[in-house]
């Protein structure tokens, strides 16, 4: 099945290994990623205020992008797939205004003239909603290396979640990642935090303030007995993963805890060496996972 | 309750960007106690809410809309159906759209630039500047 992906900016950049292990391990469970020609940026947050609509334009942009790939003929369906957390949220948001607004749709066409004009025929989505559609056994069908024994604890953050009718889960207790962690062989840790925010953006000017949100989460997953932390967004990623050195900085006695994409768990699980991308994540989750008897061909 | 036209006018102005009704609010606490971010606030995210009710314009002073990180944990939590992250949202567009930047590029060390997510980037500067 060839599903229209867009990636966003940071899937390009610190994120590239949640990108090459997404696009691998979808193509092990028969889902062609297809990327959009031309994508631009989603804008990242969603305009809240109510004569915002010049912040619509980007993220509609894409889904016409979208509509011309299904016009095409390049993909199968009209459902495109995000990874980042942030892309879901601003694409399924503005796509959600414009529909139910018949005239911040026509502002809209009326800024991009010279586009097709956007139909109303896209549904956004998350890799995690159509693995979850597809089933956890086709899924665990896969796996030729069980993830025995590893303990994961599954993050959500934000924007996978809220707000309430924009998430892919129950807001309260998603259970999504639990079921795919499971699926890839591994244990389930659970930690109360799962859904609590990591500091986002705030990231840019109050670092401490980030970094003491950001020890909560990872604090309970480590007191949790936790061997690493899954989740799906790049914000959370760099605030909890790349940027724990500063956790540990302020934070005596912090034992630093990797932290992943769940699609680096996919790639793991299914084979496939090559496309992990465990060499870019920060603590490197690998020596941990020899620990646990899950060698890893180190190139 | 009778406001003072600039009361009433803000408050107007409030309900009018975020699309919320102010008066729904019942002062329950429950944003607050769910608010990961109250800690580095002046103003408990209710008492924001009761600021707009009331259509106290010095609400704007406040560091806790800047603070606010966008989570919606207060909107899944709102028994009265406010979402509450669009009333912060339209008080920091009203205070943006009168030229205030609360963060600067410049202050940005180039080094930190390259390493940041774009994401963190945009969004930053989506929030806090105008």
């Amino acid at each position: 099945m060839r599903l229209p992906y867009y990636p966003g900016c940071t899937l390009k950049t610190t994120a590239e290994n949640f990108e090459i292990s997404a696009i691998a391990s979808a193509r092990e469970v028969g889902i062609e990623l297809m990327e959009l020609p031309r994508w631009n940026c989603c804008g990242t947050v969603h305009a809240l205020a109510r004569d915002d609509v010049m912040h619509y334009l980007a993220p509609i942009r894409n889904l016409i992008r979208v509509e011309e790939m299904v016009g095409e003929g390049l993909v199968d369906e009209g459902r495109v797939v995000t990874l980042c957390a942030m892309c879901y949220n601003t694409l399924k948001r503005a796509d959600a205004v414009v529909r139910e607004d018949e005239e911040k749709m026509q502002k809209v066409r009326d800024f991009m003239e010279r586009e097709t004009p956007y139909g109303g025929g896209v549904e956004v989505t998350h890799l995690l909603e159509i693995l979850k559609d597809l089933g956890w056994s086709k899924v665990a069908d896969r796996v030729v290396r069980p993830l025995e024994g590893l303990r994961v604890a599954p993050y959500y953050g934000c924007l996978l979640l809220r707000p309430r009718g924009f998430g892919i889960d129950d807001v309260d207790n998603p259970q999504i990642l639990e079921r795919l962690i499971e699926a890839l062989g591994a244990d389930v840790v659970n930690i109360p935090f799962k859904t609590r925010c990591c500091g986002a953006y705030h990231i840019v000017q109050m670092k401490e303030v980030v970094a003491e949100l950001s020890h909560r989460v990872l604090d309970q997953a480590v007191d949790a007995g936790a061997d690493m932390v899954a989740l799906a967004c790049p914000l959370c990623e760099y605030n909890m993963g790349s940027r724990q050195e500063e956790v540990k900085r302020l934070f005596q006695g912090f034992e630093p805890v990797p932290v992943v994409y769940f699609t680096q768990l996919m790639a793991l699980a299914f084979g496939l060496e090559g496309a992990t991308g465990f060499e870019q994540n920060r603590p490197d989750p690998r020596p941990l996972l020899k620990e646990r008897g899950i060698p890893l061909e180190v190139s | 309750m009778r406001l003072k036209p600039e009361n009433a006018s803000f408050k107007a102005k409030v309900a009018e960007l975020s699309g919320e009704s102010l008066d729904l609010c019942f002062q329950c606490g429950g944003c607050s106690s769910g608010c990961p971010m109250t800690e580095e606030m002046d103003l408990l995210p209710s008492k924001v809410i009761r600021f707009a009710q009331l259509g106290l314009g010095e609400v704007l002073d406040s560091k806790t809309i800047w603070v606010c990180s966008t989570c919606f944990t207060c909107e899944v939590r709102c028994p009265r159906g406010i979402d509450i992250a669009n009333v912060m949202e339209a008080l920091r567009e009203l205070k943006l759209r009168s030229k205030y930047d609360r963060v600067s590029l410049d202050s940005l060390d180039p080094e930190e630039l390259r390493e940041l997510p774009q994401i963190a980037i945009i969004s930053n500067l989506r929030k806090l500047t105008a």
